[in-house]
């Protein structure tokens, strides 16, 4: 099982990312579970919304606590959130920057893996609009690996209609353009 | 075979309800109720549903409104949760009294004060003698299963009372996991038309709810408690019935790796499967460990719970509500009640868990057996922990 941890601003749209996630895993024959951080939520504070996803049922239904992934939509929010709280030591942390992974293993320390891509910039240009939560998908289906880009193509077209196009470009620019530390 | 989408629970809740051909739906908001009144008004917006949504002031009204459709005889639902459940107590056990079919989803939260809007059962145990059948489950594909038979337990020509279905709040409700839905052809089986037994109608005139003094009183009261705990035979009928047509089974009281276990655990609600995980782990290091799951709160299922607990030389009862000033959580009380007089009983912990969002992992789960395993056995032991307080 894989748990990943989404950081985010209220409105920056990580509650939508678990759900679209989750929906494609299940909608290619995984087990997934997507939610939000239980309680009130305001625009533009700091939130956090979780993903689980495995190749059989889930059955536990309590908090991540140590999650493989974590993946950061606002970098504004390092320093203010403890972002590698609880991440596995040989976890990996992604982060929606133009800094370099190597400046941000050092500003933060942490010993895993850590990756960057300026899915802001991405997202600006591929569907005018700074909000990266979609693009980001791109940036965890390549350092994680557990499905195919392809697999989120109906879930983000049933989604987003219209404009599901552009929003399937963004995450596999992340895909590739990602940058990873090790 | 029906295809497993991922879909937030409460979602999928107001689409079981859509597909049993209901006739009325009043719902007021109320966090972490809210996503299926608006998604059930959006069904009807959207001509996918043929029914009315009125739109009320309170959940008073939303429960007042949805008994007097239920008189001219439609297939009635709303959904509510904590204040707006204790805002309706009033009416539930007239709904009852009225012998009303109601169906009422419930998005479990703590009851304020201080004021919280997470999950344990302190909204539905006030209810607990109102009359009604209630039921809990412990994932979105059981809240969608159970939404579905709810209405047929409740129209049954033995039962006619009112149903509410238990779905925890947030940990169920705004979750994104797989649910399959029955294909429409078979729910259209399975739930046929209402045939009530008498209804409202200008040309026809009826009394319902009408009004009773200490010569009649008494008796309704009995026959109310008749009906209720007949329903029973009912509930498990729909059950099988189920079991048969769409594959999935239900009982009264449930149990997990429970045979030859010393020590049970009981749990209600969506925290089972996470206890589960502490069942396989203790197991694994040789621990007789198993868990008993209670589905059924209304009718209490005396003999299915003596049937499987009387095995056991422990037994920890978990409660999501306090009884104050009490002898600890509501469940637990019934537990002791239906154990009280068998000669061999086990010793009955009670543990107060995941009160107003306090999450529980399988470690905690793993913890509270292992402190029983350790505890001498006294069939006296009247005690009960707030698990985790901080004092």
């Amino acid at each position: 099982m894989i748990e990943v941890r989404w950081h985010g601003r209220g409105g920056q749209g990580a509650v939508t990312s678990v759900e679209l996630l989750a929906q494609a895993a299940i909608g290619v024959g995984k087990y997934a579970q997507g939610f939000p951080s239980f309680g009130p939520e305001r625009r533009g504070a700091p939130v956090a919304a979780f993903s689980r996803i495995d190749d059989k049922k889930i059955k536990v239904r309590s908090g991540i606590y140590q999650p493989d992934v974590v993946i950061v939509l606002d970098s504004s929010l390092i320093g203010l959130v403890n972002v590698t709280e609880g991440l596995k030591p040989d976890g990996i942390l992604i982060v929606n920057t133009t800094k370099s992974p190597k400046d941000v293993k050092k500003e933060l320390n942490f010993s895993g893996i850590v990756a960057t891509v300026d899915g802001t910039g991405i997202a600006r240009k591929e569907m005018g609009v700074p909000i990266a939560n979609t693009t980001m998908i791109g940036a965890l289906i390549k350092m994680t690996g557990f499905m195919g880009l392809d697999d989120l193509k109906e879930s983000v077209e049933h989604r987003f209609g219209r404009i599901a196009q552009k929003n399937l470009t963004a995450m596999k620019r992340a895909y590739e353009e990602i940058k990873s530390s090790n | 075979m029906a295809k497993r989408v991922g879909m937030e629970v409460a979602l999928a809740v107001a689409e079981a309800v859509g597909q049993c051909n209901i006739d009325m739906a009043a719902v007021y908001p109320i966090t972490p109720q809210s996503h299926i009144g608006e998604h059930l008004s959006d069904l009807v917006a959207d001509g996918k549903i043929d029914a009315e949504f009125v739109t009320v002031e309170s959940e008073h009204s939303a429960i007042s409104a949805i008994i007097g459709a239920s008189g001219t005889g439609a297939r009635v639902y709303t959904a509510t949760s904590s204040q707006g459940l204790m805002l309706m107590h009033e009416i539930l056990p007239i709904a009852s009294a009225m012998r009303l079919p109601l169906v009422m989803g419930i998005a479990n939260r703590a009851v304020s004060g201080p004021l919280n809007i997470l999950n344990d059962h302190s909204d539905i145990m006030p209810q607990r003698d109102c009359g009604w059948i209630s039921l809990f489950v412990e994932n979105g594909q059981e809240a969608i299963d159970l939404s579905i038979q709810a209405f047929k337990i409740a129209e049954h020509k033995e039962v006619n009372l009112p149903v509410c279905v238990n779905i925890d709040g947030f940990q169920l409700t705004h979750m994104v996991e797989p649910v399959e839905f029955p294909d429409q052809e078979l729910v259209d089986k399975f739930l046929p038309a209402r045939v009530p037994f008498a209804t409202l109608h200008p040309s026809k005139p009826v009394t319902m709810g009408a009004f009773s003094m200490a010569d009649y009183f008494t008796e309704i009261m009995k026959a109310k408690d008749e009906a209720l705990k007949n329903s029973k035979k009912t509930i498990l009928a729909v059950w099988a019935e189920w079991a048969k047509m769409f594959g999935r089974t239900y009982k009264p009281v449930e149990t997990y790796k429970a045979e030859g276990a010393e020590i049970l655990l009981l749990t209600m609600g969506s925290m089972s499967e996470t206890a589960e995980l502490a069942i396989d782990e203790l197991r694994a290091k040789g621990l007789a460990v198993g868990l008993v799951k209670l589905r059924l709160w209304r009718p209490f299922p005396f003999a299915e719970i003596k049937e499987v607990l009387l095995s056991a030389k422990k037994v920890l009862v978990t409660d999501r509500a306090v009884s104050f000033g009490g002898p600890g959580g509501p469940v637990c009380s019934e537990i002791k009640a239906a154990l009280y007089n068998e000669k061999d009983r086990p010793t009955i912990y009670n543990c107060i868990i995941g009160l107003g969002g306090r999450d529980v992992t399988v470690a905690d789960f793993a913890s509270m057996i292992k402190k029983v395993a350790e505890e001498e056995a006294n069939k006296n032991a009247d005690t009960y922990e707030f698990w985790g307080v901080r004092e």
